[in-house]
């Protein structure tokens, strides 16, 4: 076993045993769920509106070549400088040297999961860069020196009283625990490190390809003020975000808050077309776009699973996955956590290390029903597991079924199994559940169904 | 289920070499050992004019997965065949036959679990509730959510500790509706939350959509 599904087991275990985290988790994404159930009744048809999403994504990412050179040209056009990075190993070095040439030395950033993928904090620290997360969220798990727990809500694992204690020991101030105490908090903190940046970094939600826009959602204002204070703006974008049109964002905006929290459109809805141009009052006097591949251009030469590029990052499947509901975010061990999470880790970081995510499911299909751009995802998750089984079967496993197939295919077999299981039962009842039950794995927390002593083919035999 | 439908006035065949439709191979990747089992099924079922399956997990992978398992061989044509004349037990009764009264009673009050497979991949949740409405006695209390029940085949012993917090959870919604019996179309998810139920010494039994149709 790997670490990284020994690691998982562990957690899992740990996680599922603890019952107020699980009740606490549970009970906050249903109540996501709620919000978004009352929200989608704004839509004409949420159904129509998904398929039409889907569409415009499918037609995003199979013509991804020609929207992405559209979206770069029209962003040189206005003076923005373009860097392609095809891993997340260039583009850290990218990120590095544009602030070694400003000679940058505070970075303020506004939320970003790209910069989580290629373990951007981490690397700017290690070059000697201080940097500030200014996401409420993102800051709070950044001063915990966690990863984001929820790719829509990093801290939602917390409560209010963590929170508190959180800023007493790392700020010095926290009144009370009252969400609007907590927040001037960070406000008065926050200020003073837009204003000290030299460099502002964020993310993206959407690159518009027919216009050359990068489109920013968020809820708390700060993505505006990174981009507006320092002189400096650096954006890293996954390649697949591009959308064709303008006037997709019609749909996609409000989609995107409506599908994951809820939201009828998040608060601030942000188009940077280019720095600050002649004339203008405000703006960074620089821009720097960074185009991230980091195998994703893998994933589109896949084309079972190429519609996983569609994912816009609203958490939905996350928030509707009993799997996750039990588990909580920061199980997983990966950046995209959750279903699809479970889906692109194994195309993004290897099939056979993180192959297990795949088999961590019920198949229930909740994802697939949730997902806004209508992404296979529980289908995918069967894909990669007949992937990771052809690439690389596991010896006992595949013996197993071998032998199963041999005894369900002959009725003498199959007769002489159900005999043995009934004649073994006694036995295993008195093991049941201990260390020497080879069916402990059930037996530790279920009952087995007693066999019966005629089963429905001896019934059916009988009657006729 | 063979009771109901010879009452209505259907022969029924049951193939006795058939023991497994190939799910637990398909489900863990591994579909060469997958299309070993389900072959001689598709076989065994040419001859049929509709093939009904009394579970939803079962129902799906014959229906919707065996065309997906046996695409570019040359069972692919049987496949799609076999699939489109195969059914849910619910969804034949009631959208294939017409039948929803079956002049069942059940004096209980029952909660009704939607098996994933077959609420999602075959679309089955209005079926099984008409049936259910018929039956003379039985109350039927609905769950606050469609949520999973935690089975998932291999899953729930490959990750116990995962299928167990989703199966309690599942248990809990049960035991807010006031329900004395856990319907389903599917043995399997029956068989974990029964077991779960079991162990915990809870009152609450489950029991298969069928039975409760052929109690008189």
């Amino acid at each position: 076993m790997n670490i990284f599904v020994s690691e998982f087991k562990r957690r899992a275990a740990e996680k599922t045993a603890d019952l107020r985290h699980r009740q606490f988790i549970r009970s906050a994404l249903r109540g996501y769920e709620a919000a978004r159930d009352k929200r989608k009744g704004a839509f004409q048809s949420w159904e129509s509106a998904r398929q039409a999403a889907a569409e415009t994504k499918w037609d995003a990412i199979n013509h991804l070549g020609t929207h992405l050179e559209s979206l770069v040209s029209k962003l040189e056009t206005r003076g923005t400088k373009v860097h392609w990075a095809s891993s997340g190993a260039q583009a850290r070095d990218i990120i590095t040297q544009i602030l070694r040439d400003k000679n940058a030395r505070s970075i303020i950033k506004s939320k970003a999961m790209t910069s989580e993928e290629i373990h951007l904090n981490e690397a700017l620290e290690h070059a000697g860069f201080k940097v500030v997360e200014s996401d409420l969220g993102e800051f709070i798990v950044q001063l915990r020196h966690e990863a984001p727990y929820h790719i829509v809500f990093p801290s939602m694992h917390l409560t209010r009283g963590e929170i508190r204690e959180l800023f007493q020991r790392e700020l010095g101030d926290a009144p009370s625990d009252n969400p609007e105490d907590l927040t001037m908090v960070v406000r008065r903190v926050m200020r003073q490190k837009f204003i000290q940046a030299d460099v502002g970094f964020t993310g993206a939600n959407f690159a518009i390809a027919e216009t050359g826009m990068i489109s920013i959602a968020e809820n708390e204002g700060n993505s505006r003020l990174t981009s507006a204070l320092p002189k400096t703006m650096i954006t890293l974008i996954g390649i697949e975000k591009v959308l064709p049109r303008f006037a997709d964002l019609a749909l996609f905006l409000p989609m995107l808050a409506t599908a994951g929290a809820g939201q009828m459109m998040t608060c601030y809805n942000t188009m940077y077309s280019g720095p600050r141009q002649p004339g203008e009052p405000d703006g960074p006097e620089e821009w720097h776009v960074v185009l991230l591949d980091n195998r994703r251009t893998e994933l589109l030469a896949d084309p079972e699973q190429r519609d996983a590029l569609h994912c816009i990052r609203c958490g939905a499947c996350l928030n509707v996955c009993p799997v996750f509901r039990n588990v909580g975010g920061s199980t997983y061990g990966t950046t995209y956590s959750g279903p699809v999470g479970s889906v692109i880790t194994p195309h993004l970081r290897g099939l056979q290390d993180w192959k297990h995510l795949s088999n961590a499911s019920s198949l229930c299909g909740a994802c697939t029903e949730a997902c806004p751009v209508k992404i296979d995802l529980h289908h995918h998750l069967l894909q990669n597991r007949r992937n990771a089984s052809a690439s690389k079967p596991a010896f006992f496993e595949r013996l197993a079924y071998t032998i199963f197939g041999m005894v369900a295919n002959d009725p003498k077999f199959w007769w002489l199994a159900k005999k043995l299981a009934w004649l073994a039962q006694p036995f295993q009842n008195l093991a049941k559940g201990t260390a020497v039950d080879p069916a402990k794995a059930w037996t530790k927390t279920r009952d087995l169904p007693p066999m019966p002593r005629e089963t429905f083919k001896d019934w059916w035999r009988n009657r006729t | 289920m063979v009771e109901i439908l010879e009452r209505l006035g259907h022969r029924v065949e049951c193939p006795e070499e058939i023991a497994c439709c190939g799910q637990p191979p398909f489900n863990s990747g591994y579909w060469d050992e997958a299309r070993a089992i389900a072959a001689p099924v598709l076989e065994k079922l040419k001859a049929a004019e509709a093939i009904v399956i009394g579970s939803g997990s079962c129902g799906a992978m014959v229906k919707t997965f065996y065309p997906e398992l046996f695409a570019g061989t040359r069972y692919e044509d049987l496949a799609k065949q076999i699939s489109s004349r195969t059914w849910e037990y619910s969804a034949f009764l009631v959208n294939k036959l017409g039948e929803t009264d079956l002049g069942a009673k059940f004096p209980h009050k029952v909660t009704f679990h939607d098996g994933c497979h077959g609420l999602r991949e075959l679309g089955i949740k209005s079926a099984p509730r008409a049936l259910l409405g018929n039956v003379g006695g039985l109350e039927l209390v609905e769950m606050k959510e469609d949520i999973c029940c935690g089975f998932g085949g291999t899953f729930a012993a490959k990750f116990p500790m995962i299928s167990t917090a989703m199966g309690e959870v599942k248990c809990a919604n049960a035991a807010e509706t006031g329900a004395e019996y856990i319907v389903s179309g599917d043995s399997s998810c029956l068989m974990h939350i029964q077991g779960l139920l079991s162990r915990q010494g809870k009152a609450m039994k489950t029991i298969h959509l069928a039975e409760v149709l052929n109690q008189r």
